[in-house]
């Protein structure tokens, strides 16, 4: 029997056997579901839209990369993580804008945002959602240029001077005048990934599909906006097909590093999201506040969570014996 | 007679009593291949192995001490190894021949544990004292349960007495049977169904009889159809369809864990820290079950083990019948030896299963699988950051959340872990199935409730 045994078994924990699932799996999902939006953004906003993705996104690894390589930790580049982050700050850009801010911003993202508070996991933000807000509030004017889809073909348009007011500006003005198909195929002003709101949905249903993502923050965030739009008079399509909402609801406000990890929390989380994009909408002094709502309530998922803790089975019955 | 007649009545009328059509609606979960390859091969006894060694510990729960001693002679069935603890099940030997030497051996969790070693004469001469047990009423039950040495078979290995030993003002009414064998490969339980269908039934009567239960729900998971028809077929010839049914559950793991199998059959819910029985219920596993019949039939102690034995590395997956404490290595070469080297071998199944170090161990009453894992299947990847995606959330039968447990533990701490409920806990392994990082949850689980029980 000796020769039967073997030098070595190995031994650990249960369970022995697993799923297949692992982040690289997960985050290429997310990619391929931003492809649809990257497309529509290359047709509609041109070469300038497909540089600040590949600026941002090579960025974003990059400093990943130097990032472990300082702080001497396993490199996790290729769980494609950053690659996700650069994506969507770069969809969270105006078309227009000089390349040195993305580039600016991407690095803010890695590693002030993730790396600093220590990596995967671990950020209290959205580092893409982050980038943005210091973008916008460090070079206001750079970050507030929107061109119309398709300025790059139009002779005398420099792209400095083409400049658009975006639905929402025309809502806070009053003057509503792009029409609702174009909302829904994304032909109006905006950030280079938020405009097409059909790509980001199947982009969003692929990610449902592969279970990705589930169907809680989406939904109820979409679903507060509208509610809330409707209550205060206004279209509440207009509403969700403009700005970030859909880019929001469905790619940035679903990261799992900064949503609670439960089916309560997230329809919370969703639903202030939600209140919070129209208060910023409704009463603000500014046209949009999707990424300024996704972040505050980033901010809050920790409490969502403790609120929302679920008591274990079994714990709300009594014995039937005394 | 009329008074019978009311009580019926008032039994039919109360709602929670109907025996159910349809499962009733469980947490998490996860699916898990069944890899069920085994299924369709009827069991195989092995032959008389030349060495069997007994371990003095065979279940959860207290040890036994050895009443032979080196040199005695042994026969099939003889009581070699008991316990006045409350926690605990006689042992048998399952072998005649002559006790070698009493020894040690150390278990997969570290103990170190005392052994009887047999060498058997191949006579297989049966022991003159064993006789049919007579068994009219709970308390004879109890005591013919706890004397024929069974435990809980369905892996756990909870000594059975203990479990029908109930206190009556737990007003149980309910015995569920445990068919699911949710874990994959096992079907262990599936070929008791198959070849014994009969004593089933016969002892699932005859324990919902006994103990004067007013039905009983026999839960199999959908993926058995046969086992299925054959044990409806069984109780509508004997017309116990009034008090008796069997129940197909969802094909999810863990159906067979004792407090979602309750939840699935009878929609009752075990309070957190408490028994089946606070439920109103009693647990057996299918092939308990069927022992009990045999064992008031004939009054052979639990002597033998039906094992399948299955996974990448061996060369023709079957079910064994082993008497206990045969060597793990001589049933692997009566399955054909390996046809590739195994790198992880698991006693139980892949989810729940213990890892075991060496091969030169032996079987015990509580197994049901032995698993050959070769090196591709054990591969063990490293654990990642984890990404907080809520996998395991959503995955936890029990709804805890193993993603904020896992920090608690690393912090000590105890506080924080008895709010987020650790010890509800099962180790069912759905939340490192799940895990895309990989991260050894269940192993996090463990330690938050040593911690816990520890208070440190």
């Amino acid at each position: 029997m000796e020769n039967n045994t073997p030098t070595m078994l190995s031994v650990s924990s249960s369970p022995h056997r697993h799923s297949g699932e692992n982040t690289p799996y997960i985050m290429q999902d997310v990619l391929i579901a931003l492809v649809p939006a990257a497309i529509m953004s290359v047709v509609y906003f041109g070469w300038r839209s497909a540089m600040l993705i590949g600026l941002c996104t090579g960025t974003c690894v990059l400093t990943e990369y130097v990032c472990r390589r300082i702080m001497k930790r396993r490199q996790t580049i290729s769980d494609f993580s950053a690659a996700v982050t650069g994506v969507l700050l770069a969809f969270n850009l105006p078309p227009t804008l000089n390349p040195v801010f993305a580039v600016l911003g991407s690095i803010f993202a890695i590693a002030v945002v993730k790396q600093m508070f220590g990596g995967i996991g671990m950020n209290f933000v959205n580092p893409a959602l982050a980038a943005r807000i210091f973008l916008l509030i460090s070079f206001p004017s750079h970050m507030s240029k929107w061109s119309l889809p398709f300025f790059y073909l139009s002779d005398n348009a420099t792209t400095d001077v083409v400049s658009t007011a975006t639905p929402l500006a025309q809502i806070a003005s009053d003057n509503m005048t792009t029409p609702m198909i174009d909302l829904f195929i994304g032909l109006h002003g905006g950030c280079l990934g938020e405009t097409c709101a059909l790509a980001l949905l199947l982009g969003g249903m692929y990610l449902l599909l592969r279970k990705v993502i589930t169907p809680h923050i989406p939904i109820a965030f979409i679903g507060t906006v509208a509610v809330i739009a409707l209550i205060a008079g206004q279209n509440p399509i207009t509403h969700v097909l403009s700005g970030g909402v859909m880019l929001g609801a469905i790619f940035m406000a679903t990261d799992y590093t900064t949503c609670p990890v439960n089916k309560t929390g997230r329809v919370i989380y969703g639903i202030g999201c939600g209140i919070i994009t129209m208060t910023i909408r409704l009463f603000g002094s500014l046209p949009e506040g999707v990424s300024y709502s996704i972040v505050l309530m980033n901010i809050l998922t920790p409490h969502i969570e403790a609120l929302t803790q679920s008591s274990p089975f079994g714990s709300e019955v009594k014995s039937s014996g005394k | 007679m009329d008074t019978s007649k009311n009580n019926n009545k008032k039994a039919a009328e109360d709602k929670d009593l109907l025996l159910p059509k349809k499962p009733f609606r469980t947490h998490g979960g996860v699916h898990v291949d069944h890899m069920k390859n085994t299924a369709e091969v009827a069991s195989e006894e092995i032959p008389t192995p030349k060495k069997v060694i007994i371990s003095m510990q065979q279940h959860i729960g207290a040890a036994c001490e050895p009443i032979v001693k080196k040199g005695d002679k042994v026969t099939v069935g003889q009581l070699i190894a008991d316990s006045t603890s409350f926690m605990c099940a006689p042992i048998h030997s399952g072998v005649s021949g002559e006790v070698t030497n009493i020894g040690t051996i150390i278990m997969p969790n570290g103990a170190e544990i005392k052994t009887i070693e047999i060498e058997t004469d191949g006579k297989q001469t049966v022991c003159p004292d064993i006789e049919p047990p007579v068994v009219t009423n709970a308390d004879e039950l109890y005591a013919a349960v706890r004397k024929s040495g069974l435990v809980g078979l369905g892996g756990a290995g909870f000594p059975v007495s203990i479990k029908l030993n109930f206190s009556p003002d737990k007003q149980v009414d309910t015995l569920v049977i445990n068919g699911a064998e949710c874990e994959p490969y096992l079907t262990a339980d599936y070929r008791e169904m198959m070849e014994y269908p009969e004593d089933i039934i016969e002892g699932t009567r005859f324990v919902m009889e006994t103990l004067g239960l007013k039905r009983a729900i026999i839960g199999i998971e959908g993926n058995k159809p046969f086992a299925i028809r054959r044990l409806d077929e069984i109780i509508k010839e004997r017309s116990l369809g009034d008090r008796m049914c069997v129940l197909k559950l969802g094909t999810s793991y863990p159906h067979g864990a004792e407090k979602v199998l309750i939840k699935a059959c009878t929609n009752r819910a075990v309070p957190v820290g408490k028994i089946p029985a606070d439920a109103g219920c009693v647990v057996l596993n299918i092939t308990s079950v069927s022992f009990i019949a045999k064992y008031v039939r004939t009054g052979m102690p639990l002597v033998s083990k039906r094992i399948t034995v299955d996974g990448s590395a061996i060369s023709q997956p079957k079910n064994v019948i082993a008497p206990i404490g045969t060597m793990i290595a001589d049933i692997a070469e009566f399955c054909g030896g390996f046809k590739q080297e195994p790198k992880k071998v698991l006693m139980g199944g892949p989810m729940m299963g213990t890892a075991l170090y060496t091969l030169d161990y032996p079987i015990i009453k509580q197994n049901n699988g032995l698993i050959f894992m070769g090196q591709k299947e054990a591969d063990d990847v490293k654990p990642s950051d984890c990404i907080r995606c809520g996998r395991c959330v959503a995955a936890c039968p029990m709804l805890l959340t193993p993603v904020n447990i896992q920090h608690l533990v690393e912090k000590r701490d105890v506080q924080g872990l008895n709010d987020l409920c650790v010890m509800s806990c099962m180790e069912c392994g759905c939340c490192g199935f799940s895990c895309p990082a990989r991260r050894p949850l269940v192993q996090y689980l463990r330690m938050g409730k040593s911690i816990v029980k520890s208070g440190r």
